[in-house]
């Protein structure tokens, strides 16, 4: 600093213009990348409208509801993947936020040092691993075992029950709706996992240290420091993870069945959105076909900002409660 | 500084050595389109580029993608099992022409059920897969069955999930033999499938009946043999009961009249003879009659010439059966009179 002074004026100023020109750059190169997003955001949103509205004018407001993919009639409904794509995500988060959760209170809070580390790295692996390798696994691997026990497990032990007996009905093909949630559940596991197990560990340690002070247990410390304190960080998480639950395709289409049924029965094939597209739209010829599968694209599309908009909400919401507390 | 600018050099004249070398490729034909053929469109490209050094792009999307690309003029040839109609093609401004061929073979899974034990009918076939037979003892496929005792399990429908050039050739048939089918189901490359589950792709199909026991599907016949599954006998037009093999795909095909089939559009499903597969299937091949690139067009069909009369060979190895010497010679004479040049002569002389 004592050199700048020393210095003479004209070249310090030319230091200072030529850092206000770096500021300046900097300054319009980010704003670029910025308005480069919106740009895409914008022409992704534009070009499923344009090329869904010939469905949409066709078949209006009944493609939501109607349940008849027939590609001979050129006669579409959506019923079918919109329902396996939600029911899909939401098993899969059923399966996977607990058990993610659970990971990484047992990393936070209880595991050994030696052991914190490889469990860490495993779930980043299982992050890494492309989703066609879950698919193939599931084919392969997952269906057979569910086929040859759980699913006639399943079967018979809600036969009698009502309500559950239909859930878990009919013939163990193996793959289904219930094959495809739980490959989504191991495969959101990593995303939910790793944001918990951050957030956990910003949880101040004095705030813990004091509550086992107070003679608290590992759960109560858990359920009344660790939790309510991070729970923001944590529907970020499940938000994430219900982002990839959604969309995922190539691990679904593979253990889904791919039949544009709605079926009371979990074990009952189905399809989702993201699979139906991916496998239909190379073959798809006439107008039509390629229309309502674009029209798919951007129900999938309004599904996942609805969701993103419900978390944003939520957390708004908890953020103000939590304000008018302290 | 320095050493950054002399990475900077050798950078660029790299991208400059590989943007020469993708020039010098340029002559790669290229083309797109059906997954079945596939194998031996590389198989045969493999062999061409060694005799010739002219390699061939293919990228195998599907039919409909075939169809796309070619519309869009981005390959120089589009490639399809389901044929176009003549009127589609005039309106392309393009012609087509079968290149080589193979079958449609129901598989299934049932224990104690041999290879080739089991016999259906094209009737029975469109009543399993539009779920009126759901048990394997049912009494129609009893019917055509008296030494086989089957038992009395869920038949598990397995088709294909992705549009498919196959499921057209399977539901044509059904079609043809099945009159509910056709009025019911329909004949696509996707259909709306009354029951079962959906496989991707042959080997997903083949994966799923493989797993599945009571299950029945249906795919290519190479996917049947290469992983040696349980295919069925089918009972054909003149009523006599067929084993899926080479011999009864090239009978099919040699009963088939292309001579009188405008455009070439003709399907070889159910055609009669004692010794003819009833699901048997050609698959094509689509360019534009005005060549814009004259080079590119002549290299492919040079291509085609060569596989025509050197790939029969390999044809067989891979469980297609070759077009027969008359066709070639009907398809060569299509390109003489019908194939222009960018500057209007004939292309193929």
């Amino acid at each position: 600093m004592t050199t700048a002074v020393v210095e003479p004026a004209s070249e310090t100023s030319s230091i200072l213009s030529r850092n206000r020109l770096m500021d300046a750059l900097l300054r319009s190169l980010t704003r670029a990348a910025a308005i480069i997003v919106l740009v895409m955001l914008g022409g992704v949103i534009i070009s499923l409208v344009d090329g869904a509205l010939p469905a949409i004018k066709t078949f209006g407001f009944s493609f939501i509801t109607t349940e008849s993919w027939n590609p001979v009639t050129e006669k579409f409904g959506a019923a079918a993947p919109i329902y396996g794509t939600l029911v899909t995500a939401f098993i899969a988060m059923l399966i996977g936020v607990p058990i993610s959760i659970g990971i990484a209170i047992f990393i936070t809070e209880l595991c050994p040092r030696w052991l914190k580390r490889p469990i860490s790295t495993a779930i980043e692996l299982l992050a890494g691993i492309p989703s066609i390798i879950y698919g193939i696994w599931g084919l392969f691997i997952l269906a057979p075992l569910l086929q040859a026990y759980v699913q006639p497990a399943l079967i018979a032990t809600f036969e009698n029950v009502p309500m559950l007996n239909n859930l878990f009905a009919g013939p163990p093909y193996g793959i289904g709706i219930l094959t495809a949630a739980l490959i989504l559940s191991i495969m959101v596991l990593p995303f939910i996992t790793s944001i918990t197990r951050d957030v956990f560990e910003t949880v101040p340690p004095m705030l813990k240290e004091s509550a086992y002070g107070l003679g608290c247990t590992t759960w109560e410390v858990v359920r009344h420091i660790v939790l309510p304190y991070s729970k923001t960080g944590i529907i970020g998480g499940i938000m994430l993870g219900l982002g990839r639950a959604l969309g995922e395709t190539m691990a679904v289409t593979f253990v889904i069945g791919n039949a544009h049924r709605i079926h009371s029965s979990l074990l009952a094939p189905g399809t989702t959105i993201s699979a139906s597209i991916a496998n239909e739209f190379t073959e798809a010829d006439g107008v039509m076909y390629t229309s309502s599968l674009i029209a798919l694209g951007l129900i999938l599309f309004v599904i996942t900002f609805i969701v993103l908009a419900c978390a944003r909400l939520l957390l708004a919401r908890m953020k103000k409660s939590e304000g008018r507390h302290s | 500084m320095t050493a950054f600018r002399k990475t900077l050099t050798r950078v660029s004249l790299a991208v400059a050595g590989a943007a020469f070398s993708c020039a010098a490729m340029a002559a790669d034909i290229t083309g797109a389109g059906a997954t079945f053929p596939y194998p031996i469109y590389s198989k045969w490209a493999d062999a061409y580029k060694k005799e010739t050094g002219v390699g061939l792009n293919y990228q195998s999307i599907g039919s409909g993608g075939g169809i796309k690309q070619i519309k869009a003029k981005t390959v120089t040839f589009g490639a399809t099992d389901k044929p176009l109609k003549v009127e589609e093609l005039e309106e392309m401004g393009a012609i087509q022409w079968p290149m080589v061929m193979g079958g449609v073979v129901p598989v299934i899974n049932v224990k104690g059920v041999a290879p080739g034990q089991l016999v259906l009918d094209g009737k029975t076939l469109a009543d399993i897969f539009q779920g009126r037979i759901s048990k394997w003892n049912d009494a129609a496929i009893g019917k055509l069955n008296p030494g086989v005792t089957l038992p009395s399990k869920a038949i598990a429908v397995v088709h294909r999930a992705d549009g498919s050039g196959t499921t057209f050739n399977f539901t044509y048939y059904l079609g043809q033999v099945s009159e509910s089918w056709r009025v019911n189901v329909g004949v696509d490359q996707s259909v709306e499938w009354p029951t079962g589950i959906g496989g991707k792709g042959n080997e997903g199909v083949a994966n799923m009946v493989t797993q599945t026991d009571g299950s029945i599907g249906y795919v290519e016949y190479a996917y049947a043999k290469q992983n040696k599954m349980t295919y069925t006998k089918m009972i054909n037009k003149d009523g006599k009961t067929v084993s899926p093999d080479a011999d009864a795909f090239a009978a099919a095909a040699a009963n088939a009249d292309w001579a009188k089939a405008k455009g070439f559009y003709l399907i070889l499903a159910n055609q009669p003879g004692a010794n003819s597969w009833p699901m048997t299937a050609a698959t094509f091949i689509v360019m534009y009659k005005k060549a814009d690139k004259t080079e590119d067009s002549l290299a492919a069909l040079k291509f085609f010439d060569w596989a025509y009369k050197n790939g029969g060979k390999m044809a067989d190895e891979l469980d297609y059966v070759p077009m027969p010497a008359s066709v070639i010679d009907l398809v060569e004479k299509t390109w003489a009179t019908n194939l222009k040049d960018a500057s209007g002569a004939a292309l193929w002389k």
